[in-house]
């Protein structure tokens, strides 16, 4: 049952850090349909960001908390003014465009941000500080959960419960709601699109350095090239969970996350990512449009 | 705009950019020795930089507007105000000439003094990706399906031949066809379960396909050989004639012109056929055309199936090319390129394909004089290539059909 | 219908055939010995191929500093594989059409493999520093093939029998990184642990390299009950999996290869690297060439000298000492010469058996202890500190 336990909480905390990133494509996704693929490496610059700042402080002579704190603080800002950026560049002048030219644009962007990062910085992996605290009361209440997992947890947590506020109640969510749903309607009743596309960037992105720096920082190490993968894997829970859906892209990370851990504890490593995506063909399947997603009704 | 605004655009730009570029470019931590490096020339490039390209980018996305418009305005389209690029592809007079030169350029290629056997293997390497690009080119620009996971169906061509060989010392040309077929089997698997799929559910699926095809190959050492692949697949006989490197690669350079042009004949006539008109009536709206007694099963199953036996015919190719076969090949990175390809050309266009592929594969070759800065540049370039023309460079153009009185003759002929 | 569309096509060869003039530039006439040099040198493995690279610049600099070969000036040709199989082609083909006359590369299997045919049928002689798949030596299909560093094989028995014979584990598992490299020497490393049947592999697999962590499989290890770990691959996983077992607080020991026996791993792995054992190329930094060539690499570039330097240096030395010795850069000649002539170089002296695999070249084993790998021996063990 131990062991039952701990890949579940595996398969918990890896779904967090999914669920970060992929509520970044499935919010972009509502509102532009559009892959975003670029994200990942804003997932990457946000834990870059992360390292060099800890790292600059570490050398002043600062430790503890506040180096966290300042670090993840600068890593958000700087990750958001890089979604913001990209979407400005990339994204924008192609609103009206062919539906695939955006994706094409995003691919080149994802590759331009890679090597941008991999030339000015390096290609070798870094060693990442690890800025989360440790925390003493965990063991002793005998909870069988290392305090990095608990911090990634409770982080994901609170951050959903944020974005789920921020989209409920605020001015800005609902323009956001209204943009999803129609974009030329919203416009007529006096909002301003343009202005709502580059928030729906920025929060995303702000999730993405959130789940950079967490990951990081628990796992140790950064390279460059991080970003590709944890982004298609958050791509495919967003998917999973039907994409445009907010609580969809978070079910679909946790299921996620689990499959693999399950897969591998139980089974074999070898096949971790064969059983993660031949569950989600099992699942779109049955349902097409991803577990939450909108079944739209085909107007003729 | 006047010029003091946009000089106030521009350098707020520019300050903007030497912000965002801050930790990246100007911060670099050496974490062993503790040092701090601070690169702060990097940062006045950048300011100067950005500066000067905002205002050639606020340009030309002017000059895009204004043409956008125009375009909008239907103007009657006499031959003589058509663009030149679609008046050289629509007027014999005009593009006749041109072929001529072309082909013999194309048959003299090997043989011109700067063609060394890199140049060629290279312009091959291309000729493969347009295959792969005219294939793709059937199942996303004309049945309009977005497919991720094309690279499987390369993997199955390249390993089919392979593994023939390998068991049963099959030759190339044995393979060719039956690995075009392996493919088209592989298609029609992957074409079942993602019918009734839309859009980029299809695409997420498309992409999980090939990478379980990818992860297969890897961890099933008995079948596969696992990562360390296939080594020495023979290159291509001519009737049992020794070749050596040079001569063997201007080989392959000549049988791949024929099958481009292969391929090229066949998914110009598919266009036109029936099932063509069926995908692109599927493309624009898939009630509509089920509506007008198209069966979209069957569009897309052979849609899938079609486009992937190029795939096959081109992954037989490139394992003989290369010699070599393993997992590491048929990466979704990969998938991108020929994606890209199909996009960056023109959706549904032949020629828009063809020089998509030259762009795409031979331009990293190219740029090997920028060394590093190879790929930085090859990605800034999609970028630039999709904002000013997100059409593609050559846009697909609609067969149009016209209704002309036809004799009496043929009238009653049903 | 079919020469219109077809007409299409040439319209484009039409473009590349002028890029192609611009960019091809004047063919390289002038008289050198032109020792090609093919890796990865971007990438995220470029960490593997940039230090081949620079030792090959420097033994350049040395032997033209000493009048060149045969009188004429060594010319370093440089060409990026990326360490991908389809591009090596590309690279290949690039260094034989540019008459590279000997080729120091390439730096991964796979892409070796690949260009070796290549090279093979234009006649050249190859050497790689890093390239250790037993099959490229051990299958004779690469006659044209060399290098100075030992098999897999040899390095797999080296892991196990350390950890069988020297640390007594009874319960293995063994962990690989699905790639050419690690797979194959994970394989290895279970053949030989079950066929001397002292111990037992618990664990068999592969791990998903740059996968978001490897919680999962470290919570299997620790399931699984075993005592130590052999992983087959490169560093970057391996740090990931070693600072996540000791966040775990498993004192599970840890054995791995060359690819991990590199300073980057120490770096990034940090407190957790401490008691890792990596088998890597024998220690021969004592070696006077050896610390003049790590000079030469710290005053030139400034930089430490990275995975495979010596390797590549004696490559590229025992390359052109072969070229002087046989008075010529014919395959036959060079190849016989690499097969006579025993050459000093940073590993030691050093000739090339019939296979080409260099005499003299093997591994040992590493630990790391207050953060630089020490070299270990295989009879006396350290004593193991197992971490509470």
């Amino acid at each position: 049952m131990d062991y039952f336990f701990e890949l579940f909480l595996g398969g918990l905390t890896r779904g967090s850090i999914y669920a970060l990133i992929a509520l970044g494509y499935t919010m972009v996704y509502g509102i532009i349909e559009l892959i975003n693929f670029a994200h990942g490496e804003i997932y990457m610059i946000g834990a870059f960001t992360a390292l060099i700042v800890s790292s600059v402080l570490a050398f002043a002579g600062m430790s503890g908390p506040s180096v966290l704190f300042l670090a993840a603080s600068v890593a958000i800002i700087y990750s958001a003014a890089y979604g913001f950026t990209v979407e400005k560049i990339a994204y924008k002048p192609l609103r009206q465009a062919p539906r695939l030219s955006p994706l094409i644009s995003a691919i080149g962007m994802s590759i331009f941000l890679q090597n941008y990062v991999m030339l000015a910085q390096t290609s070798d992996f870094l060693p990442f500080p690890s800025l989360l605290p440790e925390l003493p009361f965990l063991e002793s209440y005998g909870l069988k959960i290392g305090s990095s997992e608990f911090i990634i947890l409770v982080t994901t947590a609170v951050s959903m419960v944020l974005l789920m506020l921020l989209i409920k109640f605020t001015k800005m969510g609902k323009a956001m709601r209204a943009t999803a749903q129609d974009r030329n309607m919203a416009m007529l009743v006096g909002v301003d699109v343009n202005r709502t596309i580059s928030y729906t960037f920025i929060i995303g992105s702000i999730l993405a350095a959130i789940g950079g720096v967490l990951i990081a920082s628990h796992i140790g190490r950064i390279n460059f090239y991080i970003g590709f993968i944890a982004g298609i894997k958050a791509f495919t829970a967003a998917v999973l969970g039907g994409i445009g859906s907010i609580p969809g892209a978070v079910l679909g990370a946790f299921i996620l996350g689990w499959t693999e851990s399950f897969a591998t504890g139980y089974v074999s490593s070898d096949y971790e990512d064969v059983f993660a995506f031949v569950l989600l063909v099992l699942i779109l399947i049955i349902r097409p449009s991803g577990l939450l997603g909108r079944s739209t009704v085909q107007k003729v | 705009m006047n010029a003091f605004a946009q000089i106030r655009q521009s350098l707020i730009i520019a300050l903007w950019f030497m912000f965002i570029t801050f930790p990246v470019l100007v911060v670099r931590v050496n974490t062993i020795e503790k040092v701090v490096e601070w690169r702060w020339l990097n940062m006045i490039y950048v300011g100067i930089g950005s500066f000067l390209i905002s205002f050639v980018w606020r340009y030309f996305l002017e000059r895009k507007a204004q043409g956008g418009k125009e375009d909008t305005h239907p103007a009657p389209a006499t031959a003589t105000e058509k663009p030149f690029m679609q008046r050289l592809m629509a007027e014999p007079r005009l593009y006749r000439p041109f072929l001529i030169v072309l082909s013999l350029f194309g048959l003299a290629f090997p043989f011109l003094p700067f063609a060394s056997t890199y140049q060629i293997n290279i312009v091959t390497n291309a000729l493969l990706y347009i295959m792969l690009g005219l294939g793709l080119n059937i199942v996303v620009g004309l049945a309009g399906l977005l497919h991720l996971g094309y690279v499987a169906f390369y993997a199955v061509g390249a390993y089919s031949y392979a593994l023939l060989y390998y068991h049963f010392g099959i030759g190339f040309w044995v393979a060719l066809p039956i690995g075009a077929l392996f493919a088209a089997i592989f298609g029609i698997i992957l074409g079942f379960p993602v019918l009734r799929l839309r859009g980029d559910y299809l695409a997420i699926v498309t992409l999980g396909f090939a990478e379980i095809t990818r992860l297969v190959l890897e961890n099933w050492n008995g079948f596969s050989f696992g990562p360390s692949g296939i080594a020495g697949i023979p290159r291509p006989g001519l009737f049992g004639m020794e070749m050596d490197l040079h001569q063997g690669t201007i080989y392959i350079y000549f049988l791949m012109i024929a099958l481009c042009l292969f391929t090229i004949f066949v998914v110009n006539r598919l266009q036109n056929s029936r099932i063509g008109r069926a995908w692109v009536a599927l493309r624009e709206d898939e009630v509509a055309c089920e509506a007008m007694g198209v069966d979209p099963t069957t569009a897309k199953l052979t849609a899938f199936a079609l486009g992937s036996t190029w795939a096959g015919l081109a992954g037989v190719v490139f394992a003989a090319k290369t010699t070599f076969v393993n997992p590491a090949s048929f990466t979704f990175l990969e998938s991108a390129m020929i994606l890209s390809i199909v996009v960056l050309g023109g959706m549904g266009s032949i020629v828009g394909v063809i020089i998509g592929a030259f762009i795409l594969i031979l331009l990293p070759e190219y740029l090997r004089a920028f060394s590093e800065y190879r790929m930085l540049l090859f990605g800034m370039i999609m970028v630039v290539m999709m904002i000013f023309r997100p059409q593609g460079i050559i846009v697909g153009i609609r067969q149009i059909y016209e209704f002309k009185k036809v004799a009496a003759k043929e009238g009653n002929r049903q | 219908m079919k020469i219109r569309l077809s007409g299409r096509v040439f319209l484009s060869w039409f473009i590349i055939a002028g890029l192609a003039g611009i960019f091809a530039g004047p063919a390289a006439a002038a008289d050198t010995i032109k020792l090609g040099v093919a890796g990865s040198h971007s990438g995220d493995l470029a960490s593997y191929g940039l230090p081949t690279k620079r030792a090959a610049e420097l033994v350049a600099k040395e032997f033209n500093a000493k009048g060149g070969v045969l009188g004429k000036k060594v010319e370093i040709l440089s060409e990026d594989d990326v360490c991908k199989p389809e591009l090596a082609t590309n690279t290949a083909t690039k260094l034989v059409s540019r008459g590279a006359h000997v080729v120091l590369g390439h730096i991964c299997s796979g892409a070796t493999k690949t260009a070796l045919g290549i090279y093979k049928d234009a006649g050249i002689v190859t050497m790689s520093s890093s390239a250790t798949n037993p099959e490229l030596t051990q299958s004779g299909k690469y006659p044209n093939f060399f290098r100075t560093i030992a098999s897999d094989d040899a390095q797999a028995k080296l892991d196990a029998d350390f950890a069988m014979d020297v640390l007594k584990v009874k319960k293995i598992a063994i962990l690989h990184d699905k790639g050419d490299y690690g797979k194959g020497l994970a394989e290895f490393a279970r053949g030989f642990i079950e066929a001397s049947k002292k111990a037992q592999v618990v664990v068999f697999e592969g791990i998903t390299p740059g996968a978001v962590d490897y919680s999962a499989v470290v919570n299997k290890i620790k399931q699984s009950g075993a005592e130590a770990v052999i992983y087959g691959g490169y560093h970057p996983e391996a740090s990931s999996i070693v600072i996540q077992m000791r966040k775990k607080k498993m004192g599970t020991l840890f054995i791995s290869d060359d690819g991990v026996k590199d300073d980057t791993f120490i770096k990034v792995a940090g407190k957790a690297a401490e008691g890792v054992y990596a088998s890597g190329p024998r220690d021969t930094t004592k070696n006077p060439l050896a610390i003049a060539a790590i000079a030469a690499n710290k005053s030139t570039y400034n930089t430490d000298p990275g995975a495979f330097f010596l390797n590549g240096y004696a490559a590229a030395q025992a390359l052109l000492n072969a070229i002087q010795k046989a008075k010529s850069t014919k395959y036959e000649d060079v190849a016989k010469a690499l097969r006579t002539y025993p050459v000093d170089t940073p590993l030691g002296k050093i000739k090339f058996d019939k296979r080409g695999d260099a005499i003299g070249v093997g591994f040992s084993m590493y630990q790391v202890r207050n953060g630089v790998y020490v070299e270990v021996p295989a009879a006396t063990p350290a004593p193991v500190k197992k971490k509470k």
